[in-house]
């Protein structure tokens, strides 16, 4: 398999597996306009998935939905952060301002790649994920800066996810080989520079320097995503050929 | 989660219209309202442009004073355009 499509997958499973957690929130959100805010969210991520999907597949011969519904745990190339069980709001908070800040300086990076769909896609996405970071700002903001309860759940948030954040700035050989991959150890900086203002700014303190996580872009996972494929695939594979 | 106050949402459709008044939504304050609004009245392109006014803040008519605001304006054909006739040649008007 080429080294386009793994790194194109890689892409597309960070998006969807971040699409399907979205998704859990909704009709759970704290509020209804917080279900149809994270509704749109999880959407945006779900068409970013696809897109990506569907690339990846025209490269080998697959569908988008032989990619999502019929690889099994160890070919999903997902970072483990997009995985992690939702936990309360502050949570989902912390997720979206980490991965959304991350797929955004992606994105913009990859939109000038020399590769026309990823340009593409990227190109799209670069808005949505924009908005992504406002809305995950926002309530950090909010928690951090709010009752003495939510700033204790942001901040126990934003401590427990940070561990997993040193796996979306690995550079490995397939990023080296490709030329139209974006490296993403360079944005690093510039993502701790704009992830740290807003943590700064809620009041909440900086998460300490901790062990780092990795495995997930190649196919070592937490013991979660398991249960997340069982539910996303089992229809899918219950009822092959099935429309809906 | 305690209760928010409420915001009326008024939507822009295309430049050169009005704002319309496009329903409510709940917010704990007006930066959070907008996004809302944004979320809730603007994901079929429903928008270019988007107002949020707390609804304590709209001073609103009553219905009990509806005979003396409105009824009064019932029978004044006068204030229309087309109650006058344009005398024949007469230009730019």
């Amino acid at each position: 398999m080429s080294d386009l499509f793994d790194y194109t997958v890689r892409l597309g499973d960070d998006a969807l597996i971040a699409a399907q957690r979205t998704a859990e929130w909704i009709a759970a959100a704290p509020q209804l306009e917080e279900d149809v805010a994270l509704g749109n969210i999880g959407l945006d991520q779900l068409g970013q998935a696809r897109s990506l999907l569907q690339y990846a597949g025209s490269l080998d011969g697959r569908t988008e939905d032989d990619l999502a519904y019929f690889r099994e745990e160890r070919e999903f190339r997902n970072l483990q952060l997009c995985e992690l069980p939702n936990g309360d709001f502050a949570h989902a908070m912390a997720r979206l301002l980490y991965f959304a800040t991350y797929q955004h300086l992606l994105y913009e990076e990859l939109r000038t790649c020399a590769d026309e769909t990823l340009a593409g896609v990227a190109g799209k996405a670069v808005k949505e994920v924009a908005y992504h970071v406002d809305h995950a700002t926002q309530w950090v903001l909010r928690l951090g800066d709010g009752t003495e309860e939510s700033h204790r759940r942001m901040q126990a948030a934003l401590e427990a996810l940070w561990p997993y954040t040193g796996e979306m700035f690995e550079s490995d050989e397939l990023i080296g080989r490709l030329a139209v991959a974006v490296d993403p150890a360079p944005l690093r900086a510039e993502w701790e520079r704009r992830v740290l203002a807003v943590i700064d700014e809620s009041t909440c303190s900086r998460p300490e320097a901790s062990y780092q996580h990795t495995g997930g872009r190649s196919g070592r996972h937490t013991e979660h995503l398991g249960y997340l494929l069982a539910e996303l695939q089992h229809v899918a594979r219950s009822h092959p050929g099935a429309t809906w | 989660m305690s209760i928010e106050p409420l915001w009326e949402v008024f939507v822009r459709s295309r430049r050169g219209l009005s704002h319309t008044h496009v329903g409510s939504l709940h917010a704990p304050d007006a930066t959070m309202a907008l996004r809302n609004a944004r979320d809730v009245y603007t994901r079929r392109q429903e928008g270019v442009s988007i107002w949020v006014v707390r609804a304590t803040d709209i001073t609103a008519s009553s219905p009990d004073e509806k005979d003396e605001f409105f009824d009064p304006a019932g029978d004044k054909v006068y204030r229309h355009p087309t109650f006058y006739e344009v005398p024949e040649g007469v230009e730019h008007l």
